[in-house]
């Protein structure tokens, strides 16, 4: 219940920091990453302003024993620097690059009705399944493999 | 270089918000704030792990929606349907492979120091340069 709250709280002020940003708006994000044309360098100081505070605020939560409302802190472990991770962030890049979109403005975006919004979620969610089904399959043993 | 509708204060301000956002997730819940991550968790959902997934995203929409009711939000989307709907298929693809996306290994990643993020956010970064490139002034030039 409390860490619900807590994750709706959360939401919420990032959902704010996305709109007052105007990083919800594909045209902006694209307008970032265009530098050879008419470039708006905002995107730049939205990372900058986020992590001025993530910086500090991060060091300072990891050094705590446990979160305040949560048994301990769900943290990522791996370390190296693989080929899925290489993969995977061109090919999210490509999908950036073409809309203007990347998941967090995506779906605060939807708050705004608009059915380009709702197509690219779903696309969206049909990719990371997409992922899934894919690694489950290889993950499968092979006795199970053989009798489906 | 021509610099246009570069709104420094505004993408402090917005960004410092999503700062807090993350910090205070962290604080909290002991989570991380990548939002291809928490989307991603609801696609194999365990027992009590999906409310505080969903009421995330939703809070993205209530913040966002929020903002939209006292200021104007300008939302420009150029994409044809096949595009939004290649585009969206890679980034949900590609975060999921990448296990993060601009808030996950951008802003949290990095805030941990973390050598696969900064490596990740470099990559989408030029990824996504590249593709603007070839899209409006090599294919559309």
């Amino acid at each position: 219940m409390l860490q619900s709250a807590g994750a709706l709280l959360a939401g919420i002020i990032f959902g704010l920091g996305l709109a007052v940003s105007n990083m919800i708006n594909p045209a902006k994000v694209l307008a970032f990453l265009d530098v050879a044309g008419r470039w708006d360098p905002s995107l730049a100081l939205v990372m900058a302003g986020a992590l001025a505070v993530t910086l500090p605020g991060f060091r300072m939560a990891l050094r705590w024993l446990q979160p305040l409302i949560a048994g301990h802190f769900e943290l990522p472990s791996a370390k190296n620097i693989d080929a899925r991770l290489l993969a995977g962030a061109a090919i999210f890049g490509i999908g950036w690059g073409l809309v203007g979109f990347c998941p967090g403005p995506a779906i605060a975006s939807l708050a705004f009705g608009l059915k380009e919004s709702f197509i690219f979620v779903a696309a969206m969610f049909v990719g990371a399944w997409l992922h899934r089904a894919g690694s489950r399959t290889k993950a499968l043993p092979r006795s199970a493999s053989q009798r489906a | 270089m021509i610099i246009e509708n570069f709104t420094p204060v505004s993408a402090l301000l917005g960004g410092a918000l999503i700062g807090v956002a993350a910090t205070l997730l962290l604080l909290l819940n002991g989570r991380i704030a990548g939002v291809s991550g928490i989307a991603g968790g609801l696609l194999r959902p365990a027992t009590g792990d999906v409310a505080w997934r969903a009421l995330f995203l939703l809070g993205l929409m209530i913040g966002a929606g929020g903002y939209g009711l006292v200021d104007l939000v300008p939302i420009r989307i150029d994409a044809s349907l096949p595009i939004l709907v290649l585009g969206g298929l890679l980034v949900g693809f590609g975060t999921q492979l990448g296990k993060g996306c601009t808030s996950g290994h951008g802003v949290c990643g990095i805030a941990r120091l973390s050598r696969r993020s900064i490596v990740a956010t470099l990559v989408f970064m030029i990824s996504a340069g590249l593709t603007v490139y070839l899209v409006r002034h090599v294919i559309g030039g």
